[in-house]
């Protein structure tokens, strides 16, 4: 219905537009707005310092660290490398099982461990699972930023199924504590796979059910579409990743492109922003990404659990972890994009140092060179499809 | 596309797709509803729910592994040497309790509920249960306090330590003093009956 | 009561003094029945859009105080009369007062032309329709109102959407209208009403009593004209896809972010009644008001009310019904629907329209 085009930047700058009927100019002042930290949809504790001009966004200033919790200090304090698996399950708390497979991963290739194959099956059913319940989050809260409220909760009630099979599996519903170096906490409980199979058919027809209510809508499209778009290039300059790289239009998947675990083994693709309803790299499409990861996670866990071995699942975890002197990145395709833990191991039994590098608080760092000259309700529709969770951004 | 032809489509667009929305959300009114009367209706757990830990003092041996294993330092314990004379009973997996515990608290309002308490545990006596519903108007109810002992049996039993400790000192001390080259490596016989208190 | 009559009629300077002293009274009593229906009709609609919401959610919603939670609105109304009430320090406390009761009056002010029924009807006024649309002008100024004592910027943000969406969609309201008096041949709501009766067929919405002729060419124009009514209505009440006034992603609660207590309520009450208002207009126009969908079957003054009231909640609910699925407009989208879709539509239509009445 609406033509919605990119304001053009000199219209935001251009001095005495307002003219009173003798022909004077008038003056015009900007207005600082102070977004947050208690602000409904900066998803957290975000606070966005924004210079508006009337409606138009002229500039933002993300400023951050309200829910900063000295994740990387917490971890060299820890007595084990065991410990800081639930500091780590905090930092991204809608995606804890990426997270803590991250940390395992790193710690394990720093001590040369090699998991049993049931274990590594097990572990990318949990974070794909993870992964659709994290990006049903995003998908959803994405809706209420754009005043669709009844997708949210559509999306809420898929994801507590998600929650339910975890909660079976290892006890905790949202801080899971379930992936650990060398092994999983337990193993899965009896009729874990018939559920997830049936997960799996109940899940595919809401995302049709979604796509129709809010994906597909031509309010939705014209909210979205050509609204915040990141060139690819700058989109690689600020380092983005996962479905914001993605969104852009760049192939780019850690499952893919460095494959850890047991990801080389299915059949799925990469999703790609193709600008289908604008320009690539817009909103819609970091949108569109989201929804269609679900679907390739759903074809990855289903191919999982029909090839999923049987083993001990504690087999290799080590009686006491103990790396020897070094260091090593390790990095993992988190629903948010490329998590990496950096440890360095002086020998002994706690890191010496544990460095994060959580994909929230890269891609937000591009959100003042594409929020500029957008509109105040855009701004709030590319915040929510930085998709960034601040307990990751600020650690 | 002309624009003329954009503009009416964009409108026919945003009709049409609004009715779809519309017939999706209104069959949805005569679906049920996902949620359950929380209060009323409770869910049942799974049987590896963590949620409230509980600690079964009588099968406690004082090791102090759980304490050591928090990664937020929540749980607090302090222990006694028990004397060879008394005899503390064993757990119920068989072990030998050697130690008193005066003091078990776990301050839960502390507790990340990770559970990695719970493994090491040689006796199993400290689980997470499935109790979720404890919450309290004062802070310091959430400290909770395991330990069975009085405070006059602390006593006791801190009185009986330090007596075995002073008369384990005064036989080293005699001992040291009055060598015996018979038999120097060998430890004095423990004695049959216990020491008068 | 005389007394209390004149002691009123005192306090107005220049017409007082013209008017007996039951004026005030006769005035008074008339002006009461769409009041009580307010207050009512709130609460029926507080409980509906809460139940209403919650099932296209797949939730219950409320189901505590009484039978499924019936008496719920009546709870929510206590809790909110106990609440304290906050004025910000740095508020301009005298317009921050003064602002929500201008919006409310606005929103009654324009219950008095409506015809509940043939025999009830606030103030029989020859220039119903366009009093009503001047009427609920009213409400901008108290929006803007509201957002300027708020010392919000938020608020602020939210009064200048506002008073924009409002002003702009009188236009495309009041050309949805002028279709329908056209038709009709009267601006007295009543007499529009009176017009459609005898049945379905009969309705504005149906091309009316004219020929069939003419009915059957009119259709079209007269179904894009109600359409485009009701939505402009909507964007007049500031109800999602158009509340940009107080899009609570964006702009925190808009308008209304500083208010609380029975200041917010009467916001609230402000909001429900316009979307009655909305719909009203909508069905005395264009779907005959309080007249029977079966000809004589059913009607007469008492079933009026009836049929009225009815037909209203039926909008009031499609009103909740798109609320909970649509998303928002954007600002400039807002005033693009207005101006370059609906203003020129109701253009052709109304061109048309006089063109097939001529024939």
């Amino acid at each position: 219905m609406i033509d919605s085009k990119v304001l053009p930047t000199d219209y935001v700058t251009q001095p005495g537009r307002f003219r009173t009927s003798t022909g004077k100019t008038l003056k015009t002042d900007e207005m600082i707005i102070n977004m947050g930290p208690q602000h409904p949809s900066t998803h957290g504790v975000l606070r966005l310092e924004i210079v508006v001009d009337g409606e138009i966004v002229v500039d933002v200033i993300p400023h951050i660290g309200y829910l900063h919790r000295c994740f990387e200090k917490h971890a060299e304090y820890m007595t084990n490398y065991q410990q800081v698996i639930p500091y780590a399950d905090r930092m991204d708390y809608l995606a804890s099982m990426n997270n803590d497979w991250a940390y395992a991963l790193a710690v394990e290739r720093l001590m040369k461990i090699e998991v049993p194959p049931r274990v590594e099956y097990i572990r990318v059913i949990m974070a794909e699972l993870n992964r659709i319940a994290s990006h049903l989050i995003a998908v959803g809260t994405f809706g209420i930023d754009m005043g669709a409220f009844t997708p949210f909760l559509w999306c809420f009630r898929d994801r507590e199924r998600i929650l339910d099979l975890f909660e079976m599996t290892c006890g905790a519903r949202l801080l899971y504590n379930y992936i650990w170096v060398g092994g999983l906490s337990h193993d899965l409980p009896a009729k874990f796979v018939e559920k997830a199979k049936d997960f799996c058919q109940y899940f595919k027809p809401n995302i049709v059910e979604l796509n129709s209510l809010l994906t597909y809508n031509e309010i939705f499209i014209k909210r979205t579409a050509n609204v915040g778009v990141l060139p690819k290039d700058v989109a690689v300059n600020y380092a983005c990743s996962g479905p914001m790289l993605r969104g852009s239009g760049i192939s780019w998947d850690l499952r893919r492109a460095d494959p850890y675990g047991v990801y080389d083994k299915f059949d799925w693709e990469v999703q790609i922003g193709e600008g289908e309803m604008g320009q690539v790299g817009d909103v819609w499409d970091r949108y569109i990404v989201k929804v269609r990861e679900m679907e390739q996670s759903v074809k990855i866990i289903e191919q999982a659990l029909a090839a999923i071995p049987e083993g001990n699942v504690q087999s290799a975890i080590p009686k006491r972890i103990r790396p020897e002197h070094g260091e090593i990145y390790v990095r993992t395709e988190s629903p948010r994009g490329e998590l990496g833990f950096y440890i360095i191991s002086d020998g002994s039994t706690s890191p010496y140092r544990v460095k994060a590098r959580s994909p929230a608080f890269v891609n937000l760092s591009v959100l003042p060179e594409i929020a500029q000259g957008c509109m105040i309700a855009d701004l709030v529709a590319i915040v929510g499809s930085t998709d960034i969770v601040l307990g990751e951004v600020d650690r | 596309m002309t624009e003329i032809q954009i503009y009416f489509n964009n409108i026919w667009l945003a009709v049409y797709t609004a009715m779809v929305g519309m017939r999706l959300t209104f069959l949805h009114l005569f679906t049920p509803a996902v949620t359950i009367q929380y209060p009323d209706v409770k869910l049942k757990l799974p049987e590896r729910a963590r949620n409230r830990l509980y600690v079964n003092i009588d099968d406690c041996i004082g090791c102090d592994q759980c304490s050591m294993a928090c990664p937020v330092n929540c749980i607090t314990i302090d222990t006694i040497k028990g004397t060879p004379d008394q005899d503390l009973g064993t757990t119920s997996t068989g072990n030998k309790k050697r130690l008193h515990v005066p003091v078990f608290d776990i301050d839960i309002a502390k507790c990340c509920y990770c559970g990695l308490c719970v493994y090491p545990c040689p006796t199993e006596c400290i689980v997470m249960t499935d109790v979720y519903e404890f919450s309290e108007f004062d802070r310091k109810n959430l400290i909770y306090n395991y330990s069975s002992m009085t405070q006059a049996e602390v006593v006791t039993a801190k009185d009986k330590l330090r007596k075995y400790d002073e008369e384990q000192a005064a036989k080293k001390a005699a001992a040291a003093a009055a060598p015996k080259p018979a038999a120097p490596l060998v430890a004095p016989p423990k004695p049959e009956s216990p020491p008068p208190a | 009561m005389e007394e209390v009559g004149k002691t009123i009629l005192k306090l107005i300077p220049l017409v007082g003094d013209q008017l007996s002293e039951y004026a005030v009274l006769v005035f008074l009593i008339g002006a009461a029945p769409p009041l009580i229906f307010i207050l009512l009709y709130a609460l029926v609609t507080l409980y509906t859009e809460m139940k209403v919401s919650a099932h296209i959610q797949d939730r219950v919603a409320y189901m505590y105080t009484g039978y499924h939670g019936i008496l719920q609105p009546v709870a929510d109304i206590l809790k909110l009369i106990q609440k304290e009430d906050t004025v910000p320090d740095s508020a301009d406390k005298f317009l921050f007062r003064l602002a929500p009761y201008l919006v409310f009056i606005g929103t009654y002010a324009g219950f008095a032309v409506i015809p509940f029924s043939s025999a009830y009807m606030g103030s029989n006024i020859d220039l119903g329709a366009f009093y009503l649309i001047a009427a609920s002008s009213i409400v901008v100024i108290g929006l803007l109102m509201s957002g300027w004592a708020s010392n919000n910027k938020w608020s602020l943000l939210g009064a200048m959407r506002a008073a924009a969406q409002l002003v702009s969609y009188e236009i495309p309201t009041a050309l949805a209208v002028l279709v329908a008096v056209m038709i009709t041949g009267s601006l007295n709501l009543n007499e529009v009403s009176k017009f459609q009766d005898g049945g379905i067929q009969n309705w504005v919405v149906l091309g009316g009593p004219l020929p069939i002729l003419q009915k059957i060419l009119l259709i079209p124009f007269t179904l894009v004209t109600f359409f485009i009514l009701f939505l402009a209505g909507m964007a007049e009440v500031n109800r999602t896809p158009f509340d940009l006034a107080e899009a609570e992603s964006e702009l925190v609660q808009g308008f209304n972010t500083e208010y609380s207590g029975m200041k917010f309520a009467i916001f609230y009450l402000a909001e429900y009644a316009n979307m009655f208002l909305v719909s009203a207009v909508a069905v005395s126009l264009f779907l005959g008001g309080w007249s029977s969908p079966f000809g004589s079957f059913m009607s007469g003054p008492v079933w009026g009310v009836f049929w009225f009231i009815m037909k209203g909640m039926f909008f009031v609910f499609v009103q909740i019904w798109m609320r909970w699925t649509l998303p928002r407009l954007r600002v400039d989208q807002l005033m693009y629907t207005s101006w370059k879709v609906m203003t020129p539509f109701l253009f052709v239509c109304i061109f048309a329209v006089g063109l097939i009445l001529v024939l």
